[in-house]
């Protein structure tokens, strides 16, 4: 079946990962007005506002990075900081690596630039085949929302009204819980990986830099469950999730 | 623009990006141990996990903003509503919430 990837099959995965995405971009919206007028506020021009929006990508270092600006930090500093807040992406992207299908190096280096806490959340728990397309649907509706609010944020400040802006802060999480949910329902393991990520990130956030705490908690709840589970396996010779991939 | 604000977007820009394509593009298509694929296979669910919590407690000075909201979503989640239906009642939920207390 060598060609039965046509130009429409891709078209409709992107068009798929656009609505899958329209949460995201949802979602962006207090987060980046609230970033642009921030900016403002700490003396950027709009045009850095966008700029740093439209390469960077990435919320929660942009925020970082606006507090040490304003108390006059130096660039190394920023940049390395950035660094440790984001760090936690190779370990999303490596995750992503094993599920998407096999691309094109240049394609997969477009959408890795998309590749957000949010959309990795998304791409990530989607059944079945996760195509590029697909992913770049998603990371493109979420990017564009990002960056222009992000602009309209700085030109009219925080123009929602104050009970709205606070309320749509649950945004994000309201979505991460959506995505996890149906998967829960299906699968055991699953509340186990997400509790003990959830229980290792607090103790963690409360001694270590929140990427790296992040990072750390996935993982050895990712590993933990994984020994529990193939301990389970060997003992009663079964399990309940043999067919999770294709879940 | 400022020479070093040009500076601090480039350099911000590419730390970013390298954690986030290097395992993109080195390891394109290879083929992982089956402990390691199965590890992968946990990290989408686990990450979720650390990503909501403790953070959805800090989003405003009230706790109980996050916990409303956190619970409500679940609710109408486990109710099989779409991602766009959990994220707007949470948003309700908690504009009601803002409203009256």
């Amino acid at each position: 079946m060598l060609f039965s990837r046509s130009i429409q099959e891709k078209k409709s995965d992107y068009f798929k990962g656009i609505v899958a995405g329209v949460s995201i971009a949802i979602g962006y919206l207090p987060v980046a007005l609230t970033y642009g007028f921030i900016a403002e506020t700490t003396g950027l021009s709009l045009l850095e506002t966008i700029a740093m929006s439209a390469f960077v990508f990435a919320g929660a270092a942009q925020y970082m990075s606006l507090s040490l600006i304003a108390v006059g930090t130096g660039a190394l500093e920023i940049i390395f900081t950035t660094f440790i807040i984001n760090i936690r992406h190779l370990l999303m992207s490596t995750a992503i690596n094993e599920k998407a299908v096999k691309d094109h190096p240049i394609i997969k280096g477009i959408y890795a630039f998309g590749m957000t806490d949010e959309v990795f959340a998304v791409s990530s728990t989607k059944e079945g085949r996760l195509t590029s397309s697909y992913i770049l649907g998603v990371a493109s509706i979420a990017y564009s929302s990002w960056v222009i609010n992000s602009g309209i944020g700085y030109a009219i400040g925080s123009s929602l009204p104050a009970t709205l802006q606070q309320s749509m802060s649950i945004a994000l999480y309201a979505l991460f819980i959506a995505l996890l949910v149906p998967s829960l329902k299906k699968h055991r393991k699953i509340v186990w990986l997400a509790t003990f990520a959830a229980l290792f990130n607090s103790i963690l956030t409360m001694v270590i830099a929140t990427g790296w705490a992040i990072i750390i908690a996935t993982l050895a709840s990712a590993i933990l469950v994984e020994i529990i589970y193939s301990k389970k396996q060997y003992l009663y010779g079964q399990s309940d999730d043999q067919n999770r991939k294709g879940a | 623009m400022s020479q070093t604000m040009l500076i601090i977007i480039l350099g911000m820009a590419i730390v970013t990006y390298i954690p986030r394509v290097l395992p993109l593009v080195s390891m394109n298509g290879k083929e992982m141990p089956p402990k390691v694929k199965a590890v992968l296979q946990n990290v989408p669910y686990a990450a979720l996990g650390a990503l909501i919590f403790p953070g959805i407690l800090f989003i405003q000075d009230d706790i109980w903003f996050g916990i409303i909201g956190g619970i409500t979503a679940l609710v109408i989640a486990l109710l099989g509503a779409n991602l766009i239906i959990v994220v707007i009642s949470a948003i309700s939920v908690l504009t009601m919430y803002s409203l009256f207390f």
